[in-house]
């Protein structure tokens, strides 16, 4: 029906979408043209760059030390989609069997960070595990508690409550980003759950499997583009994550978008910043190809 | 084989209320081992939550189920002696034919070989032979419902019930699927309890009939007795198209009694009834147990209507409405004292159709034993 209309009325549909295509040539694919062009160029004194072609910026970005920054990065973006689905999973299946009165609530908790700026709940996420954050005091108290409860049966009191170290490491990186990207899974795996047919599970159920092979035999394969979608829409932005390794991250878990960050800043080194953007890039497509082709695989048949 | 004489399934006093709704109120009835049973009412009776109830996808808010003498209390779905077909069949999308009906011998523990036997004889059963290796989605909506029947029949449960498993087939199809079903259930004498709304189903495949309304037992019937002797009339217009009119009982015999109706007239039937007399009753008269005459045929509509005495099971009437349906030719009669009454005549001859037209002045009578009197 859609595809018929817009066929039937090139003109308004022409009109309709120039708004949006003009917005986006402008003022996305133009400036995405000119880092790209930056990233063939060489600097020339503070502010000149001079677009060479040179592949040096490239180059430089294959050395080492830029390699396991993207490792890394790779590695924790990883890590941190893998943590996401597994607790993602069990929350969503949780919304999705509620019931009808408490899943909207259950859901707009669910995306209820998203009405808090980044950088806020960043710093709140901050203060929760600082030294003197709330994590530590609380621990602290607990371990207050159980050394008097031993002095009281007349043990040795336990020696004196040293805070634990969760804030500035690798830790913090990948539990702040668990933090950002939940929601980002939770929602494609709610919306693929709840499209099952809830008849499927009964009838697992029914021919004797108990809720565990349901959920693996059944369940699971039958949300996979939902899981496919979740771990694409988590593991994408956690990649190029920049403001959560920056504030809550130590010295050595820097990623690559800090790194970026860092050439166009500090640096001032334009085009190698620009070449390494447009690695993380083709990275992202690489996934994104190789996400797409797999889809197809199964509905060939 | 069970004892066929011996229940298979026993319900007492089950109640099943979701917050303030009663969906099932207080239904007691017992299933017979090898029969095809069915449950038959409107939507939204409770129908459906009583057989979930059954295969332990609702437990009973009050009273007990019990299956082969066992009490299910506590027992879950995957535990029970008795397999479902769902309304939308739920073949499982991402496995083949072949591993949806092994889906359930797997997990039972049978033995590879013994699996693909038997696999193979479910699937020969439901004539769906050398379709092992297809994909759901390359079927029909036909095919894949005998993909869920197999699935279920090769776990030979002690009962197979079915919710609603021809609604969503076209008519020829529908038809075709009910003799099949009662043919399968003959073949392999497991019970059979299925819940449908569509009393054509019911009729045609069932050996006896619940039907349920508001969450109780309307009637517990064989098939011609429900259509023929109705409870209450409730069964008697929703199993099958019915006349019903009010009327006092006059006369009340062991073998013959009489209704006034202001709507129809006097109606006399050649058995007693066992209702207080002058009694509110309603009187049902099945469309088809009606004849038809053109008003100057008097004499032959006096002779067959000689099982009544003179004046009784008599009405003229004006005809209103007709529709051909092609094997039966339905009219809407509008009484001399303007209640409507439908009649349906069989075109036993290519012109029958012509003989009344709108407007045509008519006659009809009925046999003394058609009417049936139901007191609520």
């Amino acid at each position: 029906m859609a595809e018929q209309d817009w066929k039937a009325n090139r003109r308004a549909f022409a009109a309709v979408s120039l708004p949006t295509l003009f917005w986006i040539v402008l003022f996305f694919l133009v400036p995405m043209a000119i880092v790209w062009l930056y990233s063939f160029g060489e600097n020339r004194g503070l502010t000149e760059i001079e677009i060479s072609g040179t592949l040096s910026n490239y180059k430089r970005a294959t050395e080492w030390l830029y390699l396991t920054i993207f490792g890394k990065s790779f590695a924790v973006a990883a890590l941190v989609t893998l943590i996401c689905l597994i607790l993602g999973f069990p929350v969503a299946m949780a919304i999705t069997f509620a019931s009808e009165k408490w899943r909207p609530w259950l859901l707009l908790g669910i995306m209820l960070p998203f009405w808090t700026n980044l950088l806020i709940r960043t710093y709140a996420l901050m203060m929760l595990l600082g030294t003197q954050g709330f994590a530590n005091k609380g621990l602290g108290a607990l371990w207050e508690g159980t050394s008097w409860i031993k002095t009281l049966v007349g043990l040795q009191p336990l020696p004196t409550w040293e805070p634990v170290q969760l804030l500035f490491n690798n830790f913090a990186v990948v539990f702040g980003l668990v933090y950002v990207h939940l929601p980002f899974m939770v929602l494609p795996l709610y919306a693929a759950l709840d499209r099952l047919d809830r008849s499927l599970i009964e009838a697992s159920l029914d021919l004797g499997a108990g809720h565990f092979r349901t959920i693996m035999r059944i369940v699971i394969p039958l949300a996979a583009p939902g899981i496919i979608a979740g771990v694409m829409i988590t593991l994408i932005p956690a990649l190029g994550a920049y403001l959560t390794p920056d504030l809550m991250g130590g010295t050595d878990s820097q990623m690559i978008a800090n790194v970026i960050e860092r050439q166009f800043k500090k640096a001032n080194d334009w085009p190698f910043g620009a070449a390494l953007s447009f690695l993380l890039i083709y990275a992202m497509f690489a996934l994104i190809a190789i996400q797409s082709m797999r889809r197809k695989v199964p509905e060939a048949h | 084989m069970t004892d066929p004489a011996k229940p298979i399934i026993q319900i007492q006093n089950v109640s099943k209320r979701f917050g303030k709704v009663t969906a099932v109120d207080n239904v007691s009835l017992d299933i017979n081992a090898g029969e095809f049973f069915v449950l038959l009412g409107p939507s939204g009776c409770g129908k459906t939550t009583l057989l979930r109830m059954i295969a332990g996808f609702e437990l009973p808010t009050e009273g007990r189920i019990l299956i082969d003498g066992q009490d299910m209390e506590g027992i879950p779905p995957n535990k029970r002696p008795v397999n479902m077909v769902f309304q939308s069949y739920a073949v499982f999308p991402h496995m083949s034919v072949a591993d949806n009906v092994a889906y359930g011998l797997k997990i039972a523990g049978v033995k590879g070989g013994e699996v693909k036997d038997r696999v193979a004889e479910a699937l020969e059963l439901v004539k769906l032979g050398g379709f092992e290796t297809r994909m759901p989605d390359q079927m029909s909506g036909g095919q894949r419902q005998r993909v869920a029947l197999a699935r279920s029949l090769v776990m030979r449960p002690k009962v197979l019930l079915l919710d609603e498993p021809l609604s969503a087939l076209d008519a020829k199809l529908r038809a075709q699927m009910q003799f099949e079903l009662s043919e399968l259930q003959e073949k392999v004498g497991i019970t059979f309890v299925t819940v449908t709304h569509d009393q054509d189903e019911a009729l045609s495949m069932a050996c006896r009939i619940a039907v349920i309304n508001k969450g109780e037992v309307s009637q517990l019937a064989a098939p011609s007795d429900l259509y023929e002797f109705p409870a209450n009339r409730f069964v008697a217009d929703f199993v099958g198209s019915v006349n019903i009119f009010e009327g006092k009982l006059t006369l009340d015999e062991p073998d013959r009694a009489a209704v006034d109706c202001p709507g129809l007239g006097k109606i006399y039937l050649n058995h007693g009834v066992t209702g207080p007399h002058g009694a509110d009753v309603w009187v049902a008269l099945r469309p088809e147990k009606i004849y038809l005459h053109v008003p100057g045929a008097g004499k032959a509509v006096t002779a067959a209507a000689q099982d009544a005495p003179e004046g009784h099971n008599f009405a003229r009437g004006t005809i209103r409405g007709m529709s051909y349906l092609g094997d039966i030719t339905l009219f809407e009669i509008e009484l001399e004292t303007g209640a409507r009454i439908r009649v349906s005549r069989p075109n036993l001859s290519r012109r029958d159709q012509e003989d009344f037209t709108w407007g045509d002045k008519v006659s009809m009578h009925w046999r003394a034993d058609s009417p049936v009197v139901l007191l609520g």
